[in-house]
């Protein structure tokens, strides 16, 4: 199955655009994709005409020119037909968005259309989704655009069991400069599942980092979902619903009561280095660390604060999350003391984390990061910025991620989210340098990476 | 030098008539689950397998140290809940009368006697889950293991590594390290045990539901399973 027309399709017929109600789905869909997407895109309705002045097609077979992917939005017992016509005009992928399948207990009517399209080998996504959003090409979601927050073109894949929170997790992604290349809203999954969409992804190389929103997997998926992801080049970021167990009552064996569906996805995950975020916040701050930098790491992290307070805060942050604040050498401090402004040289505390005080200046900090870089201990930075200390200009975020990509060790930044300090967030993400909205969202990106350490 | 066996494990004519005639039941009795992880090469205790007092004091007499007496029976799935494990017997007497006992239990014929073995209580588990299929536990064994739940899960098959990070991964590490001057746990006995089980488990994919080894006796020189039970599939 060829994904590309899918995902990447220059022209759409949108099937079962209503004559009368406007924000009947397919026709929010077929609005906006015509209005403001390059994809070349087809209205059609049996009963033909005029909508808004555009042609309705009664038929895919009255549409000049092929038609890359069309999106199925008319009632689930028409759906088995519009499939085989699609499959008969050439079409080459469709987006299921009717409900109405297997949800709702129609378990031989999805069968029905599964097979249709299997036998033709014709891929679909859904039924009973939201479909795709790819930035700049095409978005089958039937919510109005004013409606939604839409993340700019990235490098996260992202693929949603449930439609709602798709969306909303691409107003977190939105809201923290990720990034996507495709959301893909799956649904039912009759067809187009997890497995299928780690292999586009691996290929797609606008991508850098697969995350997905499971609730669960069908009878031995989990292994063939591992077996993928341990092929995969790219780092993988789950969220797991579903975590609560279910009464097991009257269980006969131990190891039956001990191992939990859910501990045995959680520990499974962790054996093959697949990271699992806890809860969304974790999910966009492991995104984020991973699309910067897709290798693991062992946990030691360095720390490097103006105020000693965010140096606690942090410290407490990574006992919490399992990450290490390992000592450093006394060569490192050293060095570090020896480089460091005379206002500051015997005010600041340079054990790990390392407080350079509210009197340092942008020098203090690229030596400090510098030096704990090269100490063999250290393996990750966390660079706590405060730009409220008047020594730090606007260009440290630059300046910053500079040091880092010389030294070649990650760096994460902690910067507050306010407008008057864009200029020093987008100094270190325009360089590759993740950034974080908090101490503990920067801490959280250093254990996405060492969740995702080579095994 | 690990000793892994790096070949599948193959299951018997035997081990396949054992898992055939106990299908009915519904789970494997002990003696015949031991069979089958000691047709694997693993460790189990020396015993016998007997309803005679002659035969089980005669074991005792031969025996180097206490010996454990325990009722096979089709009736008892959880042989505590039942009181029907003896350990510790030294003296003749009481293993005449424990004999004597465990014989009036529900469904017991059979009373298997064996050595006992003193040492850190592990459990060795398998599941067979709808998600990922075989997956291995390990964790601190006994009667109380669901209290603690200090346990670790893998899928199947697993590498000596994941072996290592498991036992890593518990709060009774130390345990198998060695603590307070007890010696610890002979970690390549264990990891040659724990890998190979796992690759067992995967031929029995098909059939079983979920295996305990549950007291696995480890001690610095030896990983003996002490008590195995394996419940198979519905409709397998």
């Amino acid at each position: 199955m060829d994904l590309k027309y899918l995902f990447r399709p220059t022209s759409m017929a949108v099937i079962g655009v209503s004559t009368t109600q406007d924000s009947h789905p397919a026709n929010v869909i077929y609005t906006k994709n015509h209005l403001r997407y390059p994809v070349k895109t087809y209205a059609v309705n049996p009963k033909g005409g005029l909508l808004n002045r555009e042609p309705l097609y009664p038929q895919l077979g009255n549409i000049d020119g092929s038609v890359d992917m069309a999106v199925i939005a008319v009632r689930a017992q028409f759906v088995p037909g519009v499939v085989e016509d699609c499959i008969k005009n050439g079409v080459k992928g469709a987006v299921i968005i009717s409900g109405g399948f297997a949800e709702s207990g129609n378990h031989d009517l999805q069968r029905r259309v599964t097979d249709i399209a299997r036998e033709a080998n014709f891929p679909f996504v859904g039924p009973n989704c939201l479909g795709i959003y790819a930035p700049d090409v095409v978005d089958t979601f039937f919510l109005p655009g004013e409606r939604i927050v839409r993340p700019e073109r990235g490098n996260v894949g992202f693929v949603s069991q449930s439609g709602g929170v798709l969306v909303d997790q691409m107003v977190k992604f939105a809201g923290q400069g990720i990034g996507i290349s495709l959301g893909v809203s799956i649904g039912n999954k009759a067809v187009l599942r997890e497995i299928d969409m780690i292999d586009w992804f691996e290929n797609d190389l606008e991508t850098r980092v697969i995350a997905f929103y499971i609730e669960g997997f069908e009878q031995r998926e989990g292994r063939e979902f591992i077996c993928r992801a341990q092929r995969c080049s790219k780092p993988i970021v789950v969220l797991k619903a579903g975590k609560s167990p279910k009464g097991m009552a009257a269980v006969s064996s131990h190891t039956a009561s001990l191992a939990g569906d859910y501990r045995v996805f959680s520990e499974i995950m962790k054996q093959y280095c697949v990271a699992e975020a806890d809860n969304e916040y974790e999910l966009t701050s492991f995104c984020e660390a991973l699309s910067c930098y897709p290798k693991g790491i062992r946990g030691n992290v360095g720390i490097v604060s103006l105020s000693g307070g965010h140096g606690v805060v942090a410290a407490d942050a990574c006992a919490v999350q399992g990450v290490n604040i390992p000592g450093i050498s006394s060569q490192t401090v050293g060095n570090i003391r020896e480089n460091l402004t005379r206002e500051i040289r015997d005010i600041a505390s340079l054990t790990n984390p390392l407080d350079l005080t509210g009197s340092c200046v942008d020098s203090d900090i690229e030596t400090s990061v510098r030096h704990l870089a090269r100490d063999e201990n250290i393996d990750c930075i966390l660079a706590l910025l405060l730009p409220y200390s008047p020594g730090i200009s606007a260009d440290i975020g630059a300046k910053l991620s500079q040091v880092a990509r010389n030294e070649g060790k990650p760096m994460i930044a902690y910067v507050p989210n306010e407008d008057k300090y864009k200029i020093i967030i987008e100094g270190f993400e325009l360089n590759n340098i993740p950034v974080a909205s908090s101490v503990e969202g920067a801490v959280l990106m250093a254990k996405a990476l060492k969740r995702c350490r080579p095994c | 030098m690990l000793k892994t066996r790096l070949s599948k494990t193959q299951l018997s004519q035997l081990d396949k008539g054992i898992i055939e005639n106990s299908k009915n039941r519904g789970w494997i009795l002990e003696p015949d689950a031991k069979q089958i992880m000691a047709n694997q090469g693993f460790d189990i205790p020396r015993f016998v397998l007997t309803d005679s007092i002659e035969v089980a004091t005669g074991f005792l007499k031969h025996s180097p140290g206490p010996v454990v007496a325990k009722a096979v029976s089709e009736k008892i799935l959880h042989k505590t809940e039942f009181d029907a494990v003896v350990t510790g017997i030294y003296d003749k007497k009481i293993l005449e009368q424990e004999m004597i006992r465990l014989k009036t239990l529900k469904g017991c014929e059979q009373i298997l006697v064996e050595e006992m073995v003193c040492g850190l209580e592990i459990i060795i588990g398998a599941k067979n889950d709808f998600q990922f299929g075989p997956v291995v536990v390990l964790g601190l064994g006994g009667t109380s293991v669901e209290i603690y739940n200090d346990t670790a899960i893998r899928m199947a098959p697993v590498t000596p590594g994941d072996v290592a990070s498991m036992v890593n991964s518990l709060k009774a590490k130390k345990l198998f390290k060695g603590y307070r001057k007890k010696p610890g746990v002979n970690m390549e006995r264990l990891t040659d045990l724990v890998v190979n089980f796992s690759s067992l488990t995967m031929d029995l994919e098909e059939n079983f539901q979920s295996i305990d080894l549950n007291p696995v006796i480890c001690t610095k020189d030896r990983c003996v399973i002490a008590d195995a039970r394996i419940m198979l599939r519905k409709g397998s």
